[in-house]
């Protein structure tokens, strides 16, 4: 081959560059990878959340001690503490002094201190052992040996509301990032309907040369999933960087106890570019072979 | 310089700065031999083709049109019962007025539609029964010079000529001095890095040209490939034509020119509102 010009030659795409409608597209599309890693974000941060709760709510148990006739409140209280102290399973029990019962129902019956003929119901609070800790009828059976008269809160029914908010919590979430990826896709649809009209010459000179509708339709395929990469780069840094201010600014504080977010869960927009380029190469081809086949 | 190169330059007419250029590049009998085998052995028309190679019971017959008849919707019938054959290697003209029905035949012969009733076989296969997938393969073997050219203005004028390459499948390193050398024997050497809307005219129209030949199809179609030429461009184009029809390409040529179809001698197709009332010498009923 003589030609210098021939052999510096390299195949241009067959699809112009760019596209005017690209800038509002890549917006569009990296505004929804945005939201959708928001609510990646949220996911996690509301399970560490949850977990924390539960945790802490699992790893203990309450005692309503009832003192028998003969005996005073504080005493029964101690002696509970006692038998429960040395279950296999608990790793403290102590009885709460009756100032801090008073602050515990004071939000229910306000200032009772004055009041001190009121039969006010002992707690121990007991600290379980998170890796094998004791059943609440192991508890409870501790207590009757040592003919204590007391009832045994394992605060069962806050953990199953807990429980039931998260899974709510996941299933909200979890659906609107199904939505949000779901107009992505609808988006790029329409978006490559949009580019095919536009580049309909394209489209039959390259049909009616021989090309087979899969050739055509992987231009768009591959145009798109690169556009939307690109624009999944730019949500997820974007999100990233949202959270990157909520950890830092919210510090040991106490949007950090509600939305718990550490470093690490920023790993989870990385997958974002590549997710949103598979979205948009599955939309824009299923897209581009059904209109190809229309226009030819 | 060989005569024979000489012979062929001279009978192309190309402009002279081209044909200096040649004379620079064809130091030997290789090169113009390359030069005639580039047209004459099989390309992306026919050997990696293997799906969809010629019928060897109908060899005798590039295409065939049975009683084909086209109708756009409901408006009225754009080509009516029209039956004819033609052999490979042979060239026609398609006349007529404007309305005739010759974009209609050129369509239904590079399949952008489909008779409404009959029956046309392409390289033996019926194009009605080829199915979607293999279709492409078929289209391949065939070369197609548009009325309005169709040249993709997004890319040079030598992407441009190298389309059918690509899409059928070849490395670049396998056809770039193919493609380069088409477009000096077309005259457009120095044009190769050009877009189309710098382009004038007649290289738009060898542009559109090279495009459709460089495939190395079976047949060749061209509708109205003179129509915006001048006539000394036109008389350049139609030796091209000549040129690679005496190279093996069996051609088709969409045209109202009168004058040239005269100037050529060849066989004609003769349209008039749709029905094809005369044939020239080398067209069968």
């Amino acid at each position: 081959m003589s030609d210098p010009l021939a052999r510096r030659w390299r195949p241009a795409t067959f699809l112009p560059e760019s596209d005017n409608r690209d800038g509002s597209l890549t917006f569009v599309v990296s505004t929804l990878c945005f939201l959708a890693c928001l609510m990646a974000l949220t996911v996690l941060a509301t399970n560490r959340a949850v977990n924390t709760w539960s945790d802490q709510l699992t790893s203990q148990a309450t005692i309503i001690v009832r003192p028998r006739a003969n005996e005073t409140p504080d005493l029964a209280a101690a002696r509970a503490a006692e038998a429960l102290a040395g279950v296999p399973g608990v790793t403290e029990a102590h009885a709460l002094e009756r100032a801090k019962v008073e602050a515990l129902v004071e939000p229910w019956l306000g200032d009772i201190s004055d009041l001190k003929d009121l039969p006010i119901p002992r707690l121990v609070a007991v600290d379980l052992d998170n890796a094998r800790p004791a059943a609440p009828s192991t508890l409870a059976a501790a207590l009757k040996v040592r003919g204590i008269d007391g009832i045994v809160d394992d605060h069962s029914i806050w953990t199953r509301d807990i429980a039931k908010s998260a899974s709510i919590i996941r299933w909200v979430c979890g659906g609107v990032f199904l939505m949000i990826t779901a107009s992505a896709g609808a988006i790029i649809a329409f978006a490559t309907r949009a580019g095919l009209l536009a580049r309909r010459e394209v489209v039959e000179v390259l049909h009616l040369t021989g090309a087979e509708n899969l050739f055509i339709a992987r231009l768009f395929q591959i145009r798109f999933a690169q556009l939307s990469a690109i624009a999944g780069a730019l949500g997820a840094v974007g999100a990233a960087g949202v959270g990157a201010i909520l950890r830092l600014t919210a510090g040991g504080g106490e949007l950090t106890h509600a939305i718990p977010i550490l470093w690490s869960d920023l790993l989870a927009v990385a997958p974002c570019p590549l997710v949103a380029a598979l979205v948009a190469a599955i939309a824009a081809r299923v897209t581009a072979e059904r209109m190809i086949s229309e226009i030819t | 310089m060989p005569e024979a190169d000489l012979k062929i330059l001279a009978y192309l007419e190309l402009p002279q700065q081209a044909v200096s250029k040649r004379k620079d590049r064809l130091a030997s009998w290789s090169d113009i031999c390359d030069m005639h085998s580039f047209f004459r052995t099989a390309g992306v028309g026919s050997s990696p083709l293997t799906r969809l190679s010629a019928n060897p019971f109908a060899t005798d017959e590039v295409l065939r049109f049975d009683d084909v008849s086209l109708s756009y919707g409901r408006h009225a019938e754009a080509l009516r019962r029209i039956s004819f054959h033609l052999k490979p290697g042979s060239f026609h003209f398609i006349t007529g007025a404007s309305g005739a029905g010759k974009s209609s035949l050129m369509k239904l012969i590079y399949m952008a539609v489909k008779p409404t009733t009959g029956r046309i076989e392409l390289f033996g296969h019926d194009v009605s029964k080829v199915s979607a997938r293999d279709l492409p393969f078929l289209r391949r073997r065939v070369g197609v010079v548009f009325q309005d050219f169709r040249l993709l203005d997004h890319l040079s004028a030598f992407d441009n000529a190298a389309v059918p390459l690509r899409i059928s499948g070849r490395k670049p390193d396998s056809y770039r001095s193919d493609v380069a050398e088409l477009l000096t024997w077309v005259g457009l050497h120095d044009r190769m890095n050009a877009m189309p809307p710098t382009l004038a005219g007649g290289e738009k129209q060898r542009l559109a040209i090279a495009r459709a030949v460089v495939g190395r199809p079976e047949i060749l179609l061209a509708d109205e490939p003179t129509g915006n030429l001048d006539a000394d461009m036109s008389e350049r184009i139609l030796k091209l034509f000549t040129q690679l029809n005496r190279l093996g390409t069996t051609v088709l040529i969409a045209t109202h020119d009168l004058a040239m179809v005269a100037r050529s001698g060849m066989p004609v197709l003769h349209l008039e509102a749709g029905r094809l009332i005369r044939r020239g010498s080398g067209v069968e009923r």
